[in-house]
């Protein structure tokens, strides 16, 4: 292996006999010199000296890479041929950092031409260091959240979330039963190096199912030969515990690079603006680090990473029936107000997720290559709950989730035409704990999935390309589950189901159901630049999604909601159809991207409340999976206004309107209308002084379905039917966010940040829609933070 | 063709890793624990044993529980009472009562109805001399019909306002049982 690549590099370096001088000059814009601006030749390196000026000797003949960066300029990366002695002069251009943030258009490296991509680069990542995936994506317009108290955060696209919002880390498929809504991504923000949203369909060499759209995250890569290290230290009043993540970063041209990083978080209860969100710590371990070989025509990578969390559940969500949950919503006030603790009790979640792979590709020629991909994932979910006469320590679910994926992929370039071809195949094994004493919501089942795609894309003019793509998909699970008889009967699984069932248990059926699909998914589209840099996006796709567990085989009480989840044999996959374009425009000092799109999904798998059940405990409203046609229609827009040197101006908001067409009512949790406004001051002299003032906005939803029931509580210990009030969502609000940063030289070799930040500046009391302890408690108050990052 | 080896040792350790994971403990149904399926309330007094039962053999499943209340009870009559708790879906059944008893600090068992069916103490008291509700005495009024409700709160706050003398009000916690039994009192 070694070997071989060292005999790539001896050929590529040791073919050529001649040696040559090179010299020249670095300068700016303004032909002014730049001093220790550094210069790398084929394997040598050097500063340029005062007068900007370099000189390699013994330089062999051919063609030769040159990289030279220079701190506040963008780093030239070219190739030059070289006959004999040579003096050239470099002009490096300065970077436009704050325009560049959000980079809304990447020609060399996209995921779909036909798409306006939106990006999170590493600054902007940095500032969530403590935080968590779901809240950085908020950075890009039509991504919102889902949330359980404040460290359980998932990303909503367009209205749509979960299993429809599939994550990639590092070109692997994050697999870490996201079918729960209680469920975030378990993945460290420290590991992202950018951040990528695809919204819709339209990343085929992905997936086929992506209803709702892409999170694509990428870890740092460093293209040039250097060592160095970023140590990022949070600390913050709400909760009383800080973050710290340490990365160093060994980069090469050819030969051996690595990256390594590791972060800590520990935090204790939250607090809302008048009381203890008691029991809301959490604690983080993660570590991710990779080795590469890059050789001339071919690079080999290993990846680990290791997420390890223990994330507190709220106490007052923890509630046994629904005159429990009716107190709740009447009281206003959580039942549960303990002083302010570090100490993390149950119910609580612990959530490690191992992912290794192996990747290597190979450069046929310069525009020609393929890729091969090995990725292992093993995710271990426990959830413990208070639970009476059973130790804390034991868990009420635990779930270890195994994938195994295996990708090749082919990419070429010729001419004016794009290809790229792929095929995957994964084997998923879930198994579920019988020793937690309750029966597991999502039972043991074994799962084959296939995949393959073709994508082609055509640049007709430089303005002008259009991209076409298909994908299908075969998935096979077989799920172990036992019925209770009541429960089968009253689903009226007999005699439709009877043969999945495998042996008679008294009182409940052990049975193996199988389902087997068969996916087509497509997407089309075009990008077109016209008049004074206009650009224009329009992409149409079909995606399919099968139903995933926990819309099949559900069963049981969920405890923080109060209600019985019913899943359904029956169910069919989902279908979406997206038109989704795109309009931007750029001005010297504004530009603005106007977003709209609608999705209209055939089979939209949602859960409906449908019956009460009564039972010991007391009386549950019975929520079952069930299938309808959706219309979600939406616009996303953003904008970005230089107003002049030091002043900008910065614009979020996104609308969504979602439909259930057959009964022709909202639809639910679709998050309101959201305006972001920022105005951002900077000014370079005074050691890079960056403030931010940040208002969020955030509308009621009107737009929401009735699912109110009654039931009976006790009055004057009498009982009195009331109406338990699930449905409204609570008012807008609107919040005011501070942030601030300086830089400068901490040493000769390192830059320090200092940031200062308040969250919730004027202690806004306020409860979210999208947040599933609305019921019980108010959003967490206001948060002072200060970060420091030492670069070296 | 050392990367051959390498993919070959690879495969081989993936094989090795699917097997052993597969092998999930699924060849009998989990016991349910923390299933209440029976509460069972026994009064004597007057010269009577009246008991009042709530059996729901399926726990969370749909079939809704079976009550039975053994006869009527006497008017302005002293009643020793006592609850149980069981967890009838495994053999034997588990007695979740002196899983209560052991955690008391913890739970409280409320009872509620008409004045006119009467009125409940609370004879038994937990660690810190606040009552727990398994033992209690109930007075029955003149006479009439209505609703006897039986809770068991888990986590209750029993130093709130009412709450130690039986209010459920403030007590806040999680229902753990919450079962109701058509009384008559004559």
């Amino acid at each position: 292996m070694q070997k071989t690549s060292l005999l790539f590099c001896l050929l590529f370096f040791g073919t050529i006999y001649s040696q040559n001088i090179i010299s020249g000059y670095v300068l700016d814009e303004n032909n002014l010199a730049l001093e220790k601006s550094h210069i790398h030749l084929s394997s040598q390196s050097t500063n340029s000296k005062k007068d900007g000026s370099f000189i390699f000797k013994n330089v062999p003949s051919g063609a030769t890479k040159v990289y030279i960066t220079y701190v506040g300029y963008k780093p030239i990366d070219t190739i030059i041929d070289i006959k004999g002695n040579l003096s050239i002069n470099f002009k490096m251009k300065q970077k436009k950092e704050q325009l560049e943030e959000i980079v809304v258009k990447h020609k060399n490296n996209y995921y779909n031409h036909s798409v306006s991509e939106q990006k999170i680069n590493e600054k902007n990542i940095e500032k969530y260091s403590s935080q968590s995936l779901g809240n950085a994506l908020k950075e890009v317009s039509g991504v919102s959240t889902l949330k359980s108290g404040n460290t359980i955060v998932k990303p909503v696209i367009n209205g749509l979330h979960s299993n429809r919002v599939p994550v990639f880390n590092n070109n692997v498929k994050l697999e870490d039963q996201q079918w729960g809504m209680e469920h975030a991504p378990n993945f460290d923000i420290n590991t992202a190096g950018k951040i990528t949203v695809l919204k819709g369909a339209s990343g085929l060499q992905y997936s086929g199912d992506a209803i709702g759209g892409i999170v694509i995250i990428e870890p740092l890569t460093v293209k040039k030969d250097t060592l160095f290290g970023k140590t990022i230290m949070t600390a913050e009043s709400n909760g009383r515990g800080g973050t710290i993540s340490s990365s160093l970063h060994k980069g090469n041209f050819c030969d051996w690079s690595w990256n390594a990083q590791a972060s800590l978080k520990y935090y204790g209860d939250r607090e809302s603006p008048n009381y203890v969100l008691s029991n809301t710590g959490n604690r983080e371990i993660n570590f991710s680090g990779d080795l590469k070989y890059l050789g001339k025509k071919f690079d080999f990578s290993s990846y680990y990473s290791l997420y390890n969390a223990t994330l507190a559940i709220l106490s007052a969500s923890h509630i046994g029936n629904v005159n429990d949950l009716f107190n709740a919503i009447n009281n206003q006030i959580p039942y549960v107000i303990n002083d302010f603790t570090h100490s993390i009790k149950n119910p609580r979640q612990k959530v490690q997720h191992h992912l290794a792979k192996f990747n290597y590709n190979y450069y046929f020629k310069d525009k020609e290559s393929i890729s091969l991909q090995y990725a292992f994932q093993f995710n271990n979910r426990k959830e413990f709950d208070s639970r009476t006469g059973v130790p804390d320590s034991r868990p009420a679910l635990s779930l270890n989730l195994m994938t195994n994926t295996l990708n090749a992929d082919y990419k070429l370039s010729k001419d004016t035409w794009d290809y790229k071809a792929g095929v995957s195949g994964s084997y998923q094994n879930n198994a579920a704990s019988p020793n937690t004493g309750v029966s597991p919501l999502i039972p043991s089942y074994n799962k084959i999935d296939a995949g393959v795609y073709a994508i082609v894309d055509k640049h007709f003019t430089t303005d002008f390309s259009v991209e076409a793509g298909i994908r299908y998909d075969f998935s096979t699970i077989e799920a172990t589950k036992y019925y209770l008889k009541s429960r089968w009967n009253e689903r009226n699984y007999s005699p439709e189901f009877d043969s999945f069932i495998e042996a008679d248990f008294g009182t409940q059926w052990l049975t193996k159901p199988q389902f087997t699909f068969h996916n087509f998914s497509a997407s089309i589209g075009t990008q077109y630049s016209f008049g004074k840099e206009y650009d224009w996006y329009f992409n149409v796709s079909r995606a399919v999604r099968n139903p995933n567990p926990s819309e099949f085989f559900s069963d049981g009480l969920h405890h923080s909601t109060g209600m019985i989840e019913l899943g359904d044999l029956r169910l069919q996959q989902e279908k979406s159809n997206k038109i989704g374009t795109s309009l931007q425009k750029k001005w010297t000092n504004f530009k603005i991207n106007i977003n709209p799109f609608l999705n209209y999904v055939e089979d939209f798998m949602f859960l409906k409340p449908t019956d009460l059940e009564k039972t010991t405990r007391g009386d549950f409203p019975v929520w079952e999976y069930e299938q309808t046609n959706a219309l979600l229609t939406g616009i996303d827009i953003n904008s970005e206004w230089q107003i002049n040197e030091h002043w900008q101006h910065r614009l979020l908001a996104s609308y969504v309107n979602g439909k259930d067409k057959s009964k022709d009512d909202a639809l639910i949790d679709m998050p309101p209308l959201n305006i972001n406004n920022r105005l951002l001051f900077t000014k370079k002299e005074w050691c890079n002084l960056n403030l931010e003032l940040q208002s969020e906005i955030m509308f009621q939803q009107t737009q929401f379905p009735n699912n109110n029931f009654t039931t009976n509580i006790i009055v004057n210990n009498e009982l009195t039917p009331v109406e338990v009030d699930i449905s409204t969502p609570p008012p807008g609000y609107h919040l005011l966010h501070f942030s601030s940063d300086v830089q400068f030289k901490a040493s000769e070799h390192s830059m320090a940040t200092i940031g200062f930040s308040v969250f919730n500046l004027f202690d806004t009391k306020y409860r979210d829609y999208l947040n599933r302890q609305r019921f019980y408690v108010d959003e967490i108050g206001r948060n002072f933070q200060i970060q420091l990052k030492i670069n070296y | 063709m050392k990367t051959m080896k390498k993919l070959r040792i690879l495969t081989i350790a993936t094989v090795a890793i699917i097997s052993l994971n597969s092998c999930s403990n699924d060849d009998k149904p989990v016991n349910e624990e923390e299933v209440i399926t029976t509460v069972t309330t026994t009064l004597t007094g007057g010269g009577q044993v009246i008991t009042l039962t709530s059996r729901d053999l399926d726990g969370d499943g749909p079939n809704a529980p079976v009550i039975t209340v053994s006869g009527n009870l006497t008017a302005n009559t002293s009643y020793m009472g006592s609850t149980t708790f069981l967890n009838e879906t495994e053999t034997p059944a588990e007695n979740i009562t002196t899983e209560i008893l052991d955690e008391g600090v913890e739970h409280q068992i409320f009872y509620q109805a008409p004045s006119a069916l009467g009125t409940f103490t609370y004879n038994d008291t937990d660690a810190n001399g606040k009552p727990i509700g398994l033992q209690f005495t109930l007075l029955t009024g003149n006479a009439g019909t209505g609703n006897v409700t039986v809770t068991l709160r888990h986590e209750p706050n029993k130093s709130a306002a009412g709450v130690a003398a039986g209010d459920i009000t403030n007590a806040g916690g999680s229902t753990d049982a919450a079962v109701t039994y058509p009384v008559v009192v004559q």
